[in-house]
């Protein structure tokens, strides 16, 4: 295995990934594999998906030098990635618009998606459209109420979404539900799932969807500095924008690769999303990793203000990242969180989703533990318009 | 050395399909579930099998769900699941049906000793694959229990032998695509899938998913040799206006499936 090619073909990241699954669903896996690495070394299809990429989502996105934003952070030079100018305004379309293609490669007309904070929901929802394809959204009873916008641009975008009532009414129960639709209609349909979780291929080929944007962003830092940055950062729920953005980097062994989990109150609180910072090894929806868990193997419920990073498992690759030490991972506050989204906003006019205000918050240290000689490539993986709500909540402004 | 649960297998061969009633450890709450198993061992269940409540069952539909998070409300786990386990295997051969993570949360090599210890003869892994196995397979045959792995229609011939090969006890035959709960009939899929499987292994085969009452019992059992009720026995529970009620219904419903496996034509 070299080193860009971490895991065996039954998709073990080392002790992590594989599958822990129905046999139900292993007919299915085992297409959706196949229909993947046909399709990496098909030039039709990377000639369909980089068109789609160039005239419909917008690549490749830009790089901005965030010069005022870098004062507050110990004087190094920071980049920012921008995937918040993506169509849909994350880099969750570079997935979707993946899946979707893959999907009607195997002939399926249908797709299922589960989101927590609605990104994701609204990115395979618009790829559905796009596509022809027809879309059921499931998303935790709690998370449609605050996401409540999001889920009129689903159903705006001719999707359906149907609230999951289950447990705790969050993304870990919306996946828990898509799941048993795809047990049930899986001949059909397709589940477009929305991060480098759950059974192999999921980590693999999301992985795949979404490494353009560490590829493109190894080229412009290369370009505009003449050098490899000397650290990249990313916030890490599930970690696809992380993996997106720290693949390319992986074989520089002089690039650190810090991934930023979110901390919600504070680790030691107790009530936090970091799954690899205080989390356990075990497996959830199909794949081993970190977990949030009781001692009785219960999956426990994470907390975030950011709902995009409010899932108690995370990626197999970023585990094991983290266990060979090539990545680091560390937790961000909420209320660090909301400092640099604040900051971002003010000092250089980008609203960052509050997922990404993470990875800035991790920069502003890391920043200051680099000094002024440093650069710093950050991934802005979202934009913040759906978090004006909670924004305004948290900073105490009227609406 | 075989288990109490292939020794129950063996004694009704070639006579009748045994019949498996499933409940989750901690449901209603503990000391009502000995009950319930007492009641439904009274009606005439074969063989118990427990389940370990799991706060992401993806394997399980509404019935199920409700009664794993009423458990887990209740505090149910580790401890519980052995508890229960151990009440029901003296009485008859009884197994565990778990997900994958709070064995190895638990840790392996305990649970399979400790599943031997309280008199289980097995275990049901819904969610674990063969490729998974490894230790699992070493550990289960070290402690004489059985590893149950479930198959569904979609199982293809090759992958079904592979799986069927590292199965012990008997094979579970999901009757169709999707997860547990009531159905109005058993789907046609079921008895296809079954003479698929046997053409792979000569151990038992059980049919579950979507029995739930006398007639559909009688119809898995004329091609199954097992047939498994979860959902029917919770639903007579939870709808029960009291427990007393509860544990006559459950008992009814045992006695007309057992009457319906004995009933089957072979």
């Amino acid at each position: 295995m070299s080193a860009t090619q971490l895991s065996d073909q039954l998709g073990h990241f080392g002790p992590f990934g594989g599958r822990f699954v129905p046999e139900a669903l292993i007919g299915a896996l085992d297409e959706l594999a196949a229909a993947h690495q046909t399709a990496l070394v098909d030039p039709l299809f990377i000639k369909e998906l980089s068109d789609l990429h160039r005239t419909y989502s917008g690549r490749p996105s830009i790089i901005t030098e965030a010069k005022r934003f870098s004062e507050h952070a110990g004087g190094a030079r920071i980049f920012l990635k921008r995937e918040d100018l993506n169509h849909t305004g994350s880099h969750k379309i570079n997935n979707v618009l993946g899946q979707a293609l893959l999907t009607k490669r195997m002939g399926k007309k249908r797709i299922i998606a589960e989101t927590g904070a609605g990104q994701h929901g609204v990115a395979s929802a618009t790829a559905a459209a796009l596509m022809g394809l027809e879309c059921v959204v499931y998303m935790g009873e709690e998370d449609t109420k605050r996401q409540a916008l999001n889920v009129v641009r689903m159903k705006l975008l001719g999707a359906e979404v149907i609230p999951v009532t289950q447990g705790s009414r969050t993304l870990k129960d919306a996946i828990n539900e898509a799941m048993r639709d795809w047990v049930t209609n899986v001949e059909t349909t397709h589940y477009l799932l929305g991060t480098v979780a759950g059974p192999h291929p999921f980590p693999v080929m999301v992985r795949d969807f979404h490494k353009i944007i560490g590829e493109e962003s190894r080229e412009q830092m290369l370009a505009l500095n003449g050098k490899l940055p000397d650290a990249v950062l990313a916030c890490v729920g599930g970690g696809s924008n992380a993996i997106g953005i720290f693949h390319a980097f992986i074989p520089d062994e002089g690039v650190r690769l810090i991934g930023l989990e979110a901390g919600g109150r504070g680790v030691e609180t107790g009530f936090h999303a970091a799954t690899i910072t205080g989390g356990s090894r075990g497996v959830l929806h199909g794949t081993r990793s970190y977990v949030l868990q009781d001692k009785n193997g219960q999956t426990v419920e994470s907390h975030s203000i950011s709902a995009g990073l409010d899932y108690p498992g995370v990626g197999p690759e970023h585990a094991y990242l983290h266990d060979i030490g090539r990545a680091e991972y560390r937790a961000i506050t909420d209320a660090e969180a909301m400092e640099a989204f604040s900051l971002l906003c003010k000092t250089e006019g980008i609203i960052p989703a509050i997922e990404s205000a993470h990875a800035l918050a991790g920069a502003i240290k890391v920043g200051k533990e680099l000094g002024t000689d440093a650069t710093l490539l950050i991934n802005l993986s979202g934009r913040g318009d759906k978090d004006v709500h909670t924004a305004a909540e948290y900073f105490g402004m009227p609406l | 050395m075989s288990t109490p649960l292939e020794r129950l297998f063996e004694s009704t061969r070639g006579e009748r399909a045994i019949l498996i009633g499933y409940i989750p450890a901690g449901f209603p709450n503990q000391a009502d579930s000995y009950r319930i198993i007492q009641a439904m061992v009274d009606g005439g269940v074969d063989a118990i099998e427990i389940g370990f409540p799991y706060s992401d069952p993806v394997m399980d539909g509404p019935i199920i769900q409700a009664a794993a998070d009423q458990a887990l409300r209740n505090g149910a786990g580790a401890k519980e699941v052995f508890e229960t386990l151990k009440f029901a295997a003296s009485l008859v051969p009884s197994l565990i049906m778990t997900y994958w993570n709070p064995i190895e949360r638990y840790g392996v090599e305990n649970f399979a000793r400790d599943l031997a210890a309280n008199g289980g003869s097995g275990v049901i892994t819904p969610d674990l694959t063969i490729e998974e196995s490894g230790e699992w397979i070493s550990t289960t045959t070290a402690h004489g229990v059985n590893r149950i792995y479930v198959v569904a229609p979609s199982t293809q011939e090759e992958r079904l032998a592979k799986v069927t090969q590292q199965g012990s006890g008997f094979i579970y035959a999901a009757s169709l695509m999707g997860v547990t709960g009531l159905r109005t009939s058993v789907s046609s899929g079921a008895e296809d899938l079954v003479s698929r499987i046997r053409k792979t292994t000569s151990i038992p085969v059980a049919v579950g998913l979507g029995v739930s009452n006398g007639v559909q019992a009688a119809e898995v059992a004329a091609y199954a040799d097992g047939v498994i009720v979860g959902s029917a026995f919770i639903r007579a529970v939870q709808e029960a206006p009291s427990l007393d009620a509860g544990l006559v219904a459950v008992r009814e419903l045992a006695e007309s499936l057992a009457a319906g496996v004995r009933s089957a034509k072979r």
